[in-house]
C-alpha cells in the first residue's frame, strides 16, 4: 500500500479548496446577495460534489495525518502495523465523511 | 554570533540547519499546526453544520458570535500556515529549475497569506457587525 501520495494529493486539493471556504466567509461579510450566490453554488449538483469531495479530502488527510503522528512518536513501523494504520486511515476517512454528511442532512436538511 | 569575527567555523554555523537553512522549524510548525487542526476539527465541523440552510442574516449572526469567530480564526491561522509549508515541500520536491522554484515558493506565500487575510478580515467584519 502506498497511500503517501494520496495524503499529498488530498493536501493539494484542500489547498485550492480553501478558496471555497474563503469565498463563503467573504460572501457572508459582504451581504445577502453575495451569500445567496455561494448557497446557489454549494446547492447545485457540481457544488455538492465539490463540497463532498472536499469533506473526504479533509477527513482522509486528517486520518492519514494522525497516522503520521503515530510514526513521528516512533510507533507502528512493523510491516503489519504500517498496513493496519494505512488501511485504518483509508476506512476511517471514508466513514467520517459519510458520518459528517449524515449529520449535516439530519441537522440542516430541514432548514 | 555568526558575524565575520565569530570563532565558529562555517561548517559549525550551518550544521543541523539543512538545505533550507532554517533547520527543523518548518517540520515543527507543520506538526504544531496539524495538532491544532486535529483539536479544532470537531468544533469547526459543528459550526459549518450549524450554518447549513440558513439565510444570510442567520449565518452572519452565528459567524459573528465571539466563540465561533475565535474557533474559526484559530483554524484559519493553523490551516493557511500548514498549507504554506505543505505546498512548499511539494514545490521543492518537484520543481528543480531554480528560478521557477523561487517564483512558485513566492506565489505559494502570496496565495496563503491572501487566503488567510481575506478570511480573517471577513470574520472580523462579521464580528464588528458592520
Amino acid at each position: 500500500m502506498a497511500l503517501s501520495i494520496v495524503h499529498r494529493a488530498t493536501g493539494l486539493a484542500l489547498y485550492f479548496g480553501t478558496l471555497l471556504l474563503a469565498w463563503w466567509l467573504i460572501a457572508a461579510a459582504t451581504g445577502p446577495t453575495a451569500y445567496a450566490n455561494v448557497q446557489a453554488f454549494t446547492g447545485s449538483a457540481i457544488g455538492k460534489l465539490i463540497v463532498f469531495g472536499y469533506t473526504w479530502a479533509l477527513m482522509h488527510h486528517l486520518c492519514s495525518g494522525i497516522r503520521h503522528f503515530v510514526w513521528d512518536l516512533g510507533y507502528g513501523f512493523k510491516a503489519n502495523e504500517r498496513e493496519a494504520l494505512t488501511w485504518g486511515a483509508l476506512v476511517a476517512g471514508i466513514a467520517l465523511t459519510v458520518l459528517v454528511w449524515i449529520i449535516a442532512y439530519a441537522v440542516g436538511g430541514g432548514r | 554570533m555568526s558575524g565575520p569575527s565569530s570563532m565558529r567555523t562555517p561548517l559549525e554555523r550551518v550544521r543541523g540547519l539543512g538545505s533550507a537553512h532554517t533547520g527543523t522549524s518548518d517540520f515543527w510548525r507543520q506538526r504544531l499546526t496539524a495538532v491544532a487542526m486535529t483539536l479544532l476539527i470537531v468544533p469547526v465541523i459543528v459550526v459549518v453544520i450549524m450554518l447549513i440552510g440558513r439565510n444570510h442574516a442567520g449565518a452572519a449572526q452565528i459567524l459573528g458570535s465571539i466563540p465561533i469567530a475565535i474557533i474559526l480564526l484559530l483554524f484559519i491561522v493553523a490551516s493557511t500556515w500548514h498549507m504554506k509549508i505543505g505546498m512548499q515541500v511539494v514545490i521543492e520536491d518537484y520543481i528543480h529549475n531554480e528560478k521557477l522554484k523561487i517564483a512558485s515558493v513566492m506565489a505559494n506565500n502570496f496565495f496563503c497569506v491572501a487566503v488567510a487575510l481575506a478570511s480573517i478580515y471577513a470574520i472580523l467584519k462579521l464580528s464588528s457587525g458592520v
